[in-house]
């Protein structure tokens, strides 16, 4: 270990800082989380600007041989730097947008999204591959917590199926690496990176794997615990649910599943391939009908996370940059939407589509940032959502032009539902009085809503910045995957070859 | 010979205080009590000290009948610190509880026990077994039915007994079948004629053998005994019972599958492969729809001694050191979980044992909630508990020696029991406080809370070097 511990730094000020929550008074521990977040957003804005792009692969590598087993590894490359930067950046977010809406044990609620955001960090920054486990696992808890504490009134029900269904997925998971641990005789994820398991293993391993990361995706049909989840969860529940920890699923086929087993991944791509099909046009169709707003966004948030798989495992440099992106922009719009969600329900208490109407009239500035967060999950260029889902498609369309064509109809039923939904709530007559007596956004609400915005703007005109600190680590990632790359059906194919024959010698 | 009495130390000065004690109570009655107990709890710590030296490292004693080695000592360590705790609490529960008060026979028998126990763990013979098994039995008897005009408690003694009773005589049998075919009842001339080919009567002898050690670790199918007692027993002796004779029990199952039928390993494995799926399943089944805690912790600790036997499943030095660690962490959760039980007590003092009455808890008393959720994550083996680390041990030893389809069935079974350790949770922190609470108002058992809540939550992970080192080294002695 060599300079600053930064990571270790990063994952203990929201430690530290949730334990001194418990002790403090509901106020001061409101200040204490917004404080330790924002100290984070600080630390990991200077950890982007330390890392060395096109430097080596793993960076800010700290290794501490400390639990027998296994070891205080962490080290982040341009993956898990974009992942984290995500976390700390919607942290204080969260904590803002619980500022007023939480009025019961504030101490517990800021304790459980500090240590939630230690484990989030904690799982994107793990090198050991126990260590990324219980950082991976750990993450039930306190989110078991929080839904079930602070949720709503279907909240028990959401929060056993939530923690029950992704430590199902999880477990198989488990047992796949105590395997791997033993055939390699390291938990090293860097050199299991580079690690060739025997490929009648990969496909047991993978599928292991896939069980966990498509639950956690979630993938259809694996999804069904996220609608419930979401509309139970209090609102900073949902953004950090749909937020950060959605993309853990996406993350883990980005670590594991892609680069430690390429021939499973060629095989079984097919399985990735139909399902993410099927939750693109299915769970449109299901966000359609709904009437509870966050219903609606969490069938959307599976529609999009399909675009992010189908992207993966394109095998090449598009798709995998594109699923990157959506999950950054989906990260960031569907928390910007729930937070939306959240600022009419502290208002009117419910979440039903048809109790709201005509917000334009009254809430200007909030028609505004709606429509521009709408806007960027729809894919609109110029927003964060357009950048992904093109270069996504595109990867993919190398491969599979039937997936993509099924792929694609997402945007426009994307479109349909939300535009269907802006109307209902911003636009038409303002008919009914309690909608009529909600006052505009406050300065706290335009506080939470606006950096999002700035950022979703930014990675739609600019992306390069965000592409940047990946580029080297898609490389790698393309080299390594390279050899079991499927034969994509869009590619010009050579024709038969017909040896013109000459004129005079075919009456011979 | 003064070899061997220096290595049997820790035996001698438990007994010896034992009997001391109880002729300080035949004439100092009911008075006495409180010096008894804490001159009990001197002497475990005594022979703690014991440990060191020939005691854990001397070898071969009484030509062959006694072993003193690392394995025997770190269970030993085990068992003693469990029987301490089990006699602090003592004296505040009777005290509190109305009915009978404690008498000092309470420490005198725990003492007796833990001789039983030790001699259990250091066995080299099988007449040294069933001399230190029906030791600690006959003890754990007297205590399961202490509170005599309890009619629950002396259900739970009478009921221990006679399936005990059973139990001992289906041991018996098993032991006289191998004793009849191999001509010996040393652990290493059996070990010998189970490698000098098969025989249909050691195996059967083997098949008795383990089904008795069932019993007495309960483990499916010979579990239903342990639910009743745990529930009637008064509290303190059933964190006795849930952690010390469990250790005892445990390693005496492993030494006598390695040392003695480690030639036949292919043999007991299909038994503890049953018996720790069986297990693992049942134990998570049955607890689902338990409204009584002591009645759950009691399934959870038939889950858990499933969990045990995978690592001895492994039938290798690593799967042994994977259930001392394993034990050790176990020994913790129990103590700890019981010990949160002991506080669950209404207003006017008196205990009270249903789930229900938990609700709420983390609002009137959120540090003994904090304590009991650690505990229930780690048993439920929820990363970063400590639980999961024993857990990931003994998995880790199956998957080593091959087993992966016996780790698969085990691991996602405790998908299982992860519920009924949900709703615990859930009790506590999600429902609204349903009856008022006792203040808590020990310090030595809120003390004893939390340095188990310590050990097993995340800063347990810095224990984990030595005690992977210690573990090792004891397991190393078997092979």
């Amino acid at each position: 270990m060599t300079g600053f511990p930064i990571l270790t730094v990063m994952l203990a000020v929201p430690a530290i800082a949730a334990v001194a929550c418990i002790f403090a008074s509901a106020n001061a521990a409101r200040w204490i989380a917004l404080l330790a977040t924002l100290v984070d957003l600080v630390l990991g804005i200077w950890l982007w600007a330390q890392f060395d792009i096109g430097g080596p692969q793993w960076q800010f590598v700290e290794h501490v041989p400390l639990f027998g087993k296994f070891g205080w590894a962490l080290g982040i490359d341009g993956f898990a730097l974009m992942l984290i930067m995500l976390s700390v950046f919607l942290m204080p977010i969260c904590i803002g947008a619980s500022w007023i809406a939480i009025e019961k044990r504030v101490q517990e609620y800021m304790a459980a999204f500090l240590v939630t955001e230690v484990l989030m960090i904690g799982t994107f920054a793990a090198q050991d591959l126990f260590l990324f486990y219980i950082f991976f696992e750990a993450g039930l808890i306190p989110m078991y917590l929080i839904i079930g504490i602070w949720g709503g009134v279907n909240r028990i029900y959401a929060s056993y199926k939530f923690f029950l269904y992704t430590l199902l997925g999880s477990v198989l998971m488990f047992i796949a690496m105590l395997w791997m641990a033993q055939f390699a005789g390291t938990t090293d994820i860097p050199t299991l990176l580079n690690t060739d398991f025997p490929v009648h293993a990969q496909i047991w391993l993978w599928l292991a794997f896939f069980a966990s990361f498509a639950v956690k995706m979630p993938m259809w049909p694996f999804h069904t615990w996220l609608p419930d989840a979401h509309v139970q969860a209090p609102t900073a529940g949902s953004v950090i649910l749909a937020g950060v920890l959605l993309k853990l699923g996406g993350y883990g086929f980005l670590r594991f599943s892609l680069p430690m087993f390429p021939e499973a991944s060629a095989q079984l791509g097919w399985l990735v391939f139909g399902l993410s099909a099927v939750a693109v046009i299915y769970t449109s169709l299901v966000a359609l009908v709904q009437s509870d707003m966050k219903k609606l966004i969490a069938y959307s948030s599976v529609a999009h996370m399909a675009i992010v798989t189908i992207g993966l495992f394109a095998f090449n440099r598009q798709g995998i940059e594109g699923a990157m992106i959506v999950m950054l922009s989906h990260g960031l719009v569907s928390a910007a939407l729930f937070l939306c969600v959240g600022v009419i329900y502290d208002r009117l208490h419910t979440r039903e589509i048809s109790r709201y109407g005509g917000l334009a009239i009254n809430m200007p500035k909030y028609a505004i940032l709606f429509m521009l967060f709408t806007m960027a999950s729809v894919g609109l260029p110029g927003t964060s959502g357009f950048v992904g889902e093109f270069l996504s498609l595109a990867g993919t369309y190398q491969v599979s032009t039937t997936i993509t064509l099924l792929c694609t109809t997402g945007i426009i039923l994307g479109a349909a539902y939300m535009l269907y939904l802006y109307r209902r709530v911003v636009f038409g007559d303002l008919t009914k009085d309690d909608v009529r007596a909600m006052p505009d956004l406050s300065f706290r609400e335009v506080a939470l809503l606006a950096p999002i915005a700035a950022v979703v703007l930014w990675m739609g005109v600019y992306p390069e910045s965000f592409l940047a600190p990946m580029r080297a680590d898609v490389g790698t990632l393309e080299a390594r995957i390279a050899r079991a790359a499927p034969a994509g059906d869009s590619l010009p194919t050579p024709g038969k070859h017909v040896t013109p024959v000459a004129h005079g010698e075919a009456h011979q | 010979m003064n070899a061997s009495l220096l290595m049997i130390l820790p035996e001698e000065v438990l007994t010896l205080g034992a009997l001391v004690l109880m002729l300080v109570a035949a004439w100092g009655g009911q008075a006495s009590t409180k010096a008894i107990s804490w001159t009990s709890i001197a002497i475990l710590i005594g022979a703690g000290i014991a440990l060191i030296g020939p005691a854990s490292s001397g070898g071969e004693a009484f030509y062959g009948l006694y072993r003193a080695d690392a394995f025997g000592a770190f269970a030993k360590v085990l068992i003693y610190i469990a029987a301490a705790v089990a006699i602090i609490v003592a004296p505040r529960f009777f005290e509190q509880t109305s009915g009978d008060d404690l008498r000092p026979e309470y420490p005198v028998l725990i003492l007796l026990s833990a001789v039983g126990m030790g001699m259990m763990v250091s066995a080299g013979d099988l007449l040294t077994l069933y001399v230190g098994l029906e030791l600690q039995s006959l003890a754990a008897y007297v205590l399961a039915s202490f509170m005599r005009r309890d009619t629950r408690s002396a259900e739970a003694g009478l009921k221990y007994f006679v399936l005990g009773a059973l139990a001992s005589g289906i041991l018996l049998y098993g032991i006289s079948l191998v004793y009849g075919f191999s001509g010996t009842t040393l652990f290493t001339s059996i070990a010998t004629a189970y490698g000098a080919g098969h025989s249909m009567g050691l195996t059967f002898g083997l098949v008795f053998v383990f089904a008795g050690l069932a019993f007495k670790i309960s483990a499916v199918p010979f579990h239903m005994w342990t639910p009743d007692v745990y529930e009637g027993a008064p509290t303190p002796v059933t964190i006795f019972f849930a952690s010390a004779p469990k250790v005892a029990a445990m390693a005496l199952a492993v030494r006598v599958a390695i040392e003695a039928m480690g030639p036949a390993t292919d043999q007991w494995r299909q038994i503890v492969i049953f018996a720790s799926l069986a297990s693992i399943i049942f134990g998570a089944v049955a607890a689902i729809g338990q409204t009584n805690i002591k009645r759950l912790l009691a399934y959870s600790s038939i889950n858990n001694v499933g969990f045990l036997l995978v690592g001895l499943a492994a039938g290798t030095a690593q799967g042994v050191a994977s259930v001392l660690f394993y034990l050790t962490v176990y020994v913790a959760m129990t103590l700890g979980s019981f010990l949160v039980v002991l506080q669950m007590r209404d207003v006017s003092g008196e205990p009270v044992e249903t789930i229900a009455s938990l609700s709420g808890l983390s609002q009137r008393r959120p540090g003994l909630a904090l304590a009991m959720m650690i505990f229930m994550l780690s048993l439920a083996g929820i990363p970063p508990m400590l639980g999961f680390n024993a857990k990931l041990a003994v998995f880790q030893a199956a998957v080593d020696a091959g087993f992966i389809s016996l780790a698969v069935v085990g691991f996602v079974a405790s998908v299982i029991g992860t519920y009924y350790y949900l709703r615990v949770v859930k009790v506590m922190y999600f429902d609204e406080p349903a009856s008022a609470f006792q203040r808590g108002n020990s310090i030595v058992e809120g003390g004893l809370i939390t340095v188990a809540a310590v050990f097993v939550s995340p800063v347990g992970w810095l224990l984990l070097t030595p005690l992977g080192v210690w573990t090792a080294t004891a397991a190393r002695a078997l092979f």
